[in-house]
């Protein structure tokens, strides 16, 4: 079936058996191999990308059902050259070990500090009416969809915190 | 994954006239369905994507609220009506799943969530509800995440939702469309089955029909709390989990709605164990013998005999601190 996507600006139309994910789409379609396939069943979270502005598994979505919207991966958020402020901030706290699960990590906090800035609140949050504030205990459960098999928490909190401070500096 | 054609349905009436046609599944957020099908547990020939279908709105009405079956499970969590009447909804939603598939899972999906029994999943394994006449492995096998009421001989197996415990909880009804056009509304107590000897039958819906809504009677003021308990402290099914609306009186039970998840084959409501509540003064007797009522039909398979005091201690929890005068909380 033919497929319109919009990746990080750029669109790709592709030709794909209905069966192909999001993922599969991503990687091995468009050639864009930053968005990685941990255990292809929504468990892990190192296949999370942006669609439309709102973090999904993409293992867990058929590129078919996303024909016409608009994906934003690692790739998308910043360049080695110019970093987006999560990435920076997860070399300045060391926030990862292997690096598997860092795209998914940061396009999972990307969106996940927009969702905190909109109020949404969270399993942890005392009250539903908010305000909500990225302190340990939210991020640790708004980013519990993304798991680090090398363990590398402490520092992937660190680095979340750090932009989330980093931007309200800014503002 | 096996082979199958997809359908994008125009309109809800384009959809369920697709839907005539055997094998044919319903697809929305996907994050349960997809799954099941790269496992092959599920292997519809035909899929008809309904996500861009007008079921999105949620709206305040006499009756109470509307919420459209597409709404994610993000936006209902969200919804400044639902957050402020409803509150054990949103807090329901925020203790399931992630945030990834929060922004994914439907309304309607999420009430048709299939279990979780790892046996299910196992298509090397007997299961009566994937297999209907095949056994069932999880009795005499591994069945800590079991069900401890309403169980049969043909199948343990729990409904993994938390979302549709809140909602029993609220007395909400389901909207379904049918193919030939017509609509009806049915109770979520009337809507899920219990597994008998046909589990793979898990609610009332006809071949072809569809959810197009979830109707909540207007809220009824009192405390709302959602106590989950689980394996890890985020991102798992409940073990138990107690959905409650209470209110009290001049220090005695007024009101009382109670549902429970993770003990049965749907969200479990009884109305003795709430007829026992109204119109006491709150006590620590008073939550046994609610306890009592709840659990004694309760049956453990072995690995799952914890869940029943498990379910007394969670109960008695969850009573004492809706009916405690002091308590911050979430008020409707």
């Amino acid at each position: 079936m033919h497929v319109t996507l919009t990746i990080n600006d750029t669109k790709h139309s592709l030709d794909l058996d209905p069966r192909t994910t999001l993922l599969d789409a991503i990687r091995s379609h468009a050639g864009l191999t930053g968005t990685k396939k941990g255990c292809d069943h929504g468990q892990c979270g190192a296949c999370t990308v942006m669609v439309n502005g709102r973090r999904i598994n993409s293992c867990l979505s058929l590129a078919v059902m996303h024909d016409g919207d608009a994906v934003t991966t690692i790739e998308g958020l910043g360049t080695p050259e110019a970093l987006s402020p999560l990435q920076a901030a997860f070399l300045e706290t060391d926030g990862f070990q292997c690096g598997y699960c860092t795209p998914g990590q940061i396009c999972s906090a990307t969106a996940m500090l927009e969702e905190i800035r909109a109020g949404w609140p969270s399993h942890v949050s005392e009250t539903l009416d908010g305000p909500a504030l990225p302190t340990e205990a939210e991020i640790a459960e708004r980013m519990s969809g993304n798991l680090c098999r090398c363990s590398a928490y402490p520092n992937i909190v660190a680095a979340i915190r750090l932009a989330a401070a980093e931007r309200e500096d800014a503002a | 994954m096996r082979a199958f054609d997809y359908i994008r349905a125009g309109s809800c009436k384009d959809a369920l006239a697709e839907a005539e046609t055997p094998g044919t599944a319903f697809i929305a957020g996907g994050t349960n369905l997809l799954d099941l099908m790269k496992h092959e547990v599920m292997t519809p020939a035909r899929l008809v994507d309904i996500s861009r279908l007008d079921l999105r709105g949620i709206t305040l009405t006499d009756a109470g609220l509307r919420v459209g079956a597409l709404v994610s499970n993000s936006d209902l969590a969200a919804d400044p009506l639902v957050r402020r009447h409803w509150p054990l909804l949103s807090r329901a939603l925020l203790a399931g799943a992630s945030g990834q598939l929060r922004n994914k899972a439907t309304t309607g999906g999420n009430l048709l969530q299939r279990t979780r029994c790892y046996y299910f999943y196992d298509t090397a394994m007997p299961c009566n509800k994937r297999e209907p006449g095949s056994g069932c492995a999880a009795i005499g096998g591994f069945n800590r995440i079991h069900a401890i009421l309403g169980a049969s001989e043909a199948c343990i197996a729990t409904h993994p939702s938390d979302m549709a415990v809140a909602l029993r909880a609220l007395s909400a009804e389901v909207e379904l469309l049918a193919p030939g056009g017509g609509r009806r509304q049915v109770p979520l107590a009337a809507f899920y089955r219990l597994p008998g000897d046909t589990p793979h039958v898990e609610t009332v819906l006809e071949p072809g029909e569809m959810i197009a809504a979830v109707l909540l009677p207007p809220a009824e003021g009192g405390r709302q709390i959602y106590r989950k308990v689980r394996d890890r402290a985020s991102y798992a099914f409940a073990l138990v989990s107690v959905a409650a609306c209470l209110r009290m009186e001049q220090g005695r039970i007024a009101a009382a709605a109670l549902a429970f998840g993770g003990l049965a084959h749907m969200p479990w409501r009884s109305a003795d164990v709430e007829g026992t509540l109204i119109g006491e003064v709150p006590s620590a007797a008073l939550f046994d013998r609610a306890a009592d009522l709840l659990l004694a039909e309760a049956k453990g398979q072995g690995d799952n005999d914890f869940k029943i005091p498990l379910a007394r201690r969670t109960l008695a929890a969850v009573l004492a601190e809706a009916t405690a005068e002091d308590t911050e909380g979430d008020r409707a």
